[in-house]
């Protein structure tokens, strides 16, 4: 067996903001640095991500917001010549260390990514595909998860006659939240969506957007997201990067309203970016 | 703007300047489709004129031993009395044989050059490949003979009769003299020389499938293995049929390394360690032999025969493929 990794202290990471941190982190980024091919991509980034809620991550193209998102569930480490350092805390435990078992990040932390991509097989088997790898199901008990994680992707009405078509025949809205109830089938504890909702049309952004909010009862959510009227009106609170560092983070109402570092400012009121 | 076009359109040798040019361009475009309808037609053309002589060349054999052609085993030169049956056989078997053992080597490195193999690897690898599907049959046929048959008889065929012989069932397949040439010998190095062709197109199709579908799947946990058969091969299973049976096509029709190694011997036999013929093969050998119009014609029927295999092969291949995608599509 593998050994547990060791704890470590999760103590507030340095923002600037004096947050009401009820609750702590469920995820936490500490002094963390990621390089690829010779480039640094994120430089010491420090961020936490509330328990039950929406994290949004902005800041214009290339400024590491989607490498972040991707060093959360080391899907990174499927490249060579990608690497991290520092600490990603998941639950006081760091991720990074190459002893905690991929098999159980991946079961933790689900991820959905920009552009919806079903699995060319039928719509029920997308779902039970990853169950299947995590867990050993009878027929009956896979139908009510299927079921279960479709009801909670709200596609279920739309596809329950049929669910042995072809994933490949549903709309694009339809792909994206098949693809996040493929997700929340594994039962984990953390969603990380990388720009779930740029490939859409308004009415399916609409859809996902007010299926985040519904599904963050039950998850912590990360969203990586271009459209910053989607991160005020869906994320509890937001950070700010650029070039690789978090400028500033703090609750979404707060940073939009009475940003504190003027590159914010910049940015939220489309001087740049 | 408006001024120009008011120009342009009180100028009348600007536009008959573009009729001109109109008619140029759609004359232009009918003679360039007859170019290429002509160039299209030419494989149709090609594909009947071959068949038609060859079944033209064959009519004295077909008219002498009709049907029972097809089922003889018989092939005497001095009695003149020819069948089509272990040529026709030991083509099906070599081809079989080679695609057993081809496919799933060509899979792995496919599957190691796109998934596993580091970056500076995938390059020589890969160009090894192009490379191998270069050499010429002969040469593999003179490797065979020379190389790989001594291999076979001194080693192979002992260690075969002594450990599968026993078997049941399967027994009487891997028993056999140690001679080294015969229809597993000229299997495997049919299967030697299909693998660059269907690796090279596997490999393509793998590098075709999104990063963000391998990733998605990545993301629930999958293992590279599990990537590779829930999802990539699914993804790019029409093309890499495709290419499998491009292989299968090389391998049915293969006739310089087969004539060298499987012994050219008109017996039909249950071992693969036997010596047998191929269709290819029979014809290669004896057609320079032969001294009777009815054994000529005998063998230019037997191309025809080739040429039907081949046919109802490649058709198959393609009724699997259409089942396949109209299943996908009820799903």
């Amino acid at each position: 067996m593998i050994d547990a990794p060791a704890r470590i202290s999760v103590a507030p990471a340095a923002t600037t903001d004096a947050r009401p941190q009820a609750q702590r982190p469920k995820m936490a980024a500490r002094g963390l640095d990621f390089h690829y091919d010779g480039f640094r991509a994120l430089k010491d980034v420090s961020l936490d991500v509330a328990e039950k809620r929406v994290t949004a991550l902005i800041g214009p193209s290339g400024c590491g917001k989607s490498t972040l998102l991707r060093v959360f569930n080391r899907i990174y480490s499927i490249y060579p010549g990608q690497h991290a350092s520092g600490a990603v805390l998941l639950d006081g435990e760091n991720i990074l260390d190459p002893k905690y078992p991929l098999n159980r990040l991946r079961s933790k932390v689900g991820m959905v990514f920009q552009k919806p991509v079903p699995f060319p097989m039928s719509i029920y088997d997308n779902i039970a595909y990853g169950i299947r790898h995590h867990e050993k199901l009878s027929k009956a008990e896979m139908d009510v998860r299927v079921e279960l994680a479709l009801v909670q992707g709200a596609l279920w009405g739309e596809v329950k006659d049929k669910l042995r078509q072809s994933a490949l025949g549903l709309s694009g809205g339809q792909q994206q939240r098949l693809c996040i109830a493929r997700a929340i089938a594994l039962r984990p504890e953390v969603i990380l969506l990388d720009e779930p909702t740029s490939a859409l049309d308004p009415i399916a952004t609409g859809k996902i957007e007010q299926l985040i909010s519904e599904l963050k009862a039950h998850f912590t959510i990360a969203i990586v997201t271009h459209n910053m009227q989607q991160a005020a009106r869906c994320s509890d609170f937001t950070a700010f990067m650029y070039l690789g560092e978090l400028v500033e983070f703090g609750e979404t109402e707060r940073l939009f309203t009475k940003p504190e570092k003027k590159q914010t400012e910049d940015y939220i009121t489309g001087r740049f970016g | 703007m408006a001024q120009a076009s008011a120009i342009q359109a009180i100028d009348p040798a600007a536009h008959q300047a573009g009729e001109r040019r109109n008619l140029r361009d759609a004359r232009a475009d009918r003679a360039f489709h007859w170019l290429v309808a002509s160039a299209g037609m030419f494989v149709l053309l090609a594909l009947g004129g071959a068949a038609l002589s060859m079944l033209w060349g064959g009519r004295e054999a077909f008219s002498e031993f009709g049907l029972g052609f097809l089922f003889s085993t018989e092939w005497d030169a001095v009695n003149r009395n020819f069948g089509a049956l272990v040529p026709i056989y030991g083509t099906l078997v070599t081809a079989l044989i080679a695609m057993l053992i081809a496919v799933p080597v060509s899979f792995g490195i496919a599957l190691f050059l796109t998934e596993v193999a580091p970056a500076w690897l995938r390059g020589p690898v890969g160009a090894a490949i192009e490379l191998l599907a270069g050499i010429p049959s002969i040469i593999y046929g003179m490797w065979g003979l020379f190389v790989f048959v001594p291999i076979m008889g001194e080693y192979v065929t002992p260690w075969l009769n002594d450990h599968l012989g026993e078997w049941p069932l399967v027994g009487a397949l891997f028993t056999g003299p140690p001679l080294g040439i015969g229809m597993l010998t000229a299997g495997i190095v049919l299967a030697i020389m299909v693998i660059p062709f269907v690796s090279s197109v596997m490999r393509e199709v793998f590098l075709t499938v999104p990063t963000r579908l391998k990733e998605s799947a990545y993301a629930l946990g999958s293992t590279t293995w599990e990537v590779v058969w829930n999802i990539v091969l699914p993804y790019t299973r029409s093309a890499v049929i495709g290419g499998i049976f491009l292989g299968l096509g090389r391998a049915l029709g293969e006739t310089m390394a087969v004539t060298f190694v499987l012994g050219n011997a008109h017996r039909l036999s249950a071992s693969l360690l036997e010596p047998g013929n191929s269709i290819a093969a029979t014809i290669a050998n004896e057609f320079t032999e032969a001294d009777s119009d009815l054994y000529r014609s005998s063998l230019i029927a037997l191309g025809f025969l080739l040429f039907v295999v081949t046919f109802f092969v490649l058709a198959a291949a393609k009724l699997m493929l259409r089942r396949l995608s109209r299943q996908e599509g009820k799903r």
